[in-house]
């Protein structure tokens, strides 16, 4: 078979194929988001979800955030950071300081919710731009070097900034995060609403990133970085991008962690927090950012149902981990992520069966998102 | 392909060989008394080489002559001991592999190093990184140029695919495809950077004598639709005699012979490298 003809079947079999344009993608993707708020808020304003689940729903969105930046790092970028809790903290004392000067309190108190919104964009944004620094900081070294220094690096990050909270209780007289005593008083701006829009906006910008030249890029330094930089694509430069990106999220993560609880104390932020969010990203499937969601979902939600076995909540950690090492090592879902687009193409073209012939399907099937 | 027609060499002022239709043009690569030790081990020494805009150079010799070596020097995965590389009439001497790759060299890895858990077509796409210029709040928020570019660079990418009939895979996982097929894909992304110079390393490995010989067309048209030059290492004489234009013997770190298809055949001491000294010749 000559160069020409080949070209010409290979179109051919692409042809056969129902493809839904990107804005209907895109308006079916805000629908399905738009329903399940509706869902949320209708279920809420019900008394079906109480306050109590109110305020599990709220953490659940927040390892959502966490895992899914996490495994922008772990599974996207293919590099070992072990101090997320380090960027959750500095996000999280970061707005909590900025919040506590402004008169949110108050506003809150005061019923106003509206009023809180400018306040609370202010409060995401510092704790983002603060965490970003930081990633920034530790980033541009760790990065340069090929191998598993991210990881060492960032372990000892997280350990310093625990510390540092811990014994730095004042600067220069003014009392900023009361050390080991905890910052306490803190407004709580976190709402169930706030919260579900920032895990949206979080997963939304996560899926632009990865699926632009940026996210291209990313991906092939994971898959093989002397064939990435022998291409031209700049390694250290991709590499700090997705890290700070990370950082950056974890700090929103942390943000509204501290608007959730009111208080925040640095212990929290152990070594352990960071294994923690770790796990969900391994448990779920490193590069899967639907499988971060699942496992966020279910590790948070998990030990609530089972708080009359809370002693031995560590074990089952370690146990859940062990057996899924044995039985699925890549994870709940792989590296596969769910696209509703392509599940109803998949329909689309199992009831029309338009020209898909048999040998392109094999092809055509197993592609990305 | 047998009967094609070789061009007289001549003599750069550098003392390397250039074909007759890229005299008095800038060659695009040429290496002066390159050379690179490990250890002690010259791998290899005073690799003298010029490549004219439109050639296609064969790159021969025994196996562990340091033809992979040079790939390595020529894209600074190795930092070269001695001497220099000019590419373009540019010295390369402070470029880092990804410059060079944006000055013009591009390059396919003998064994194959693709990113195997990405699309066919992102395989390509990954390589035109740094001609999509949109920035990250443009990709981040969709901008109507970010829309632009990802179709210019579909369509590019599928032209590209075209030459070696691989649109029909675009949506496969790169790590499954078969390996002639992946081979050629590692051209297709070499050649999406728009190099000036293409290396490939042992193009026609593992193919079989039909995929060979299309293989070699492909190689000629690339170089005549592009107008590149390109250099091949590869141990398919039926290949190397074929399409290049000139060759080099490489054998223990240095060239042993310089020229046409033709005079290497005959080159005594490339013979002697292939095949060994005649018995009586030692006595």
């Amino acid at each position: 078979m000559s160069i020409k003809d080949k070209a010409a079947s290979g179109s051919e079999r692409l042809q056969g194929r129902i493809r839904i344009p990107t804005p209907l993608r895109y308006l079916i993707n805000s629908c399905l988001i738009a329903g399940l708020w509706f869902a949320l808020s209708g279920m809420a304003a019900g008394g079906i979800i109480n306050n109590y689940w109110k305020g599990i729903l709220i953490t659940v969105g927040i390892n959502i955030i966490l895992a899914t930046s996490l495994n922008i790092s772990v599974g996207y970028l293919g590099q070992l950071p072990l101090g997320h809790a380090g960027f959750m903290a500095v996000g999280a004392y970061a707005s909590a300081i900025y919040m506590k000067s402004t008169p949110a309190a108050a506003l809150i108190k005061a019923g106003d919710r509206g009023a809180v919104l400018p306040y609370l964009i202010t409060a995401v944004l510092i704790s983002a731009a603060v965490a970003g620094l930081f990633g920034l900081l530790i980033g541009i070294p760790a990065l340069r070097l090929k191998g598993d220094y991210l990881a060492i690096i960032t372990l000892g990050f997280g350990e310093i900034i625990r510390v540092t909270i811990t014994n730095i209780d004042s600067v220069l007289g003014f009392k900023f995060t009361y050390g080991a005593a905890g910052l306490a008083r803190i407004p709580k701006f976190t709402t169930l609403g706030n919260c579900f829009a920032l895990v949206v906006i979080s997963l939304t910008l996560i899926h632009m990133l990865m699926k632009s030249r940026f996210g291209r890029a990313i991906l092939a330094v994971r898959d093989n970085e002397i064939a990435a930089e022998s291409v031209g694509v700049d390694t250290t430069y991709y590499k700090t991008l997705a890290f700070v990106f990370s950082a950056m999220l974890a700090g929103v993560a942390g943000c509204l962690y501290a608007g959730y609880l009111g208080s925040l104390y640095p212990s929290t932020f152990k070594f352990m927090k960071s294994i923690e969010i770790l796990v969900m990203v391994v448990l779920g499937g490193m590069g899967s950012m639907l499988g971060s969601v699942v496992s966020a979902t279910v590790l948070t939600v998990l030990p609530e149902m089972l708080r009359a076995f809370s002693d031995y909540r560590m074990v089952a950690y370690s146990l859940l981990l062990v057996v899924m090492m044995i039985f699925r090592p890549t994870g709940l879902m792989g590296s596969y992520d769910f696209s509703m687009s392509r599940l109803l193409e998949k329909l689309l073209n199992a009831v029309f069966r338009r020209g898909a012939a048999a040998d392109g399907e094999a092809y055509t099937e197993e592609g990305g998102r | 392909m047998a009967d094609r027609q070789h061009g007289k060499l001549y003599p750069l002022p550098s003392q390397n060989m250039v074909l007759e239709r890229d005299l008095g043009k800038m060659p695009v690569l040429e290496c002066r008394r390159l050379g690179i030790n490990f250890g002690g081990l010259a791998a290899v020494s005073e690799f003298d080489l010029g490549i004219g805009p439109t050639e296609i150079t064969g790159l021969i010799g025994p196996n562990g002559a340091g033809k992979t070596t040079v790939f390595n020097l020529l894209t600074k995965v190795y930092e070269p001991t001695t001497g220099s590389i000019l590419l373009n009439g540019k010295d390369t001497a402070k470029m880092s592999t990804i410059e060079l790759n944006k000055a013009g060299i591009a390059r396919t890895f003998q064994n194959i190093r693709l990113f195997k858990n990405m699309s066919v077509e992102d395989n390509v796409k990954v390589a035109m990184d740094h001609s999509i210029h949109c920035g990250l709040g443009t990709a981040l928020f969709r901008l109507p140029r970010y829309w632009k570019e990802e179709s210019d660079a579909h369509e590019r990418a599928m032209d590209l695919l075209g030459i070696f009939g691989l649109q029909g895979m675009a949506n496969a996982k790169a790590g499954s495809l078969p390996y002639g097929a992946q081979r050629r894909l590692e051209i297709v992304r070499a050649l999406a950077t728009n190099p000036s110079l293409l290396l490939l390393d042992e193009p026609a490995a593992g193919m079989n004598p039909a995929e060979t010989s299309e293989l070699m067309e492909v190689i000629s048209h690339i170089r005549d639709e592009f107008q590149i030059a390109i250099l091949l290492i590869e141990h398919d004489m039926n290949l190397v005699m074929g399409i290049c234009d000139g060759i080099a013997v490489l054998n223990f770190g240095r060239i042993i012979a310089k020229g046409t298809p033709e005079d290497i055949q005959n080159n005594p001491a490339v013979i002697e490298a292939y095949l060994g000294r005649k018995k009586e010749a030692k006595s």
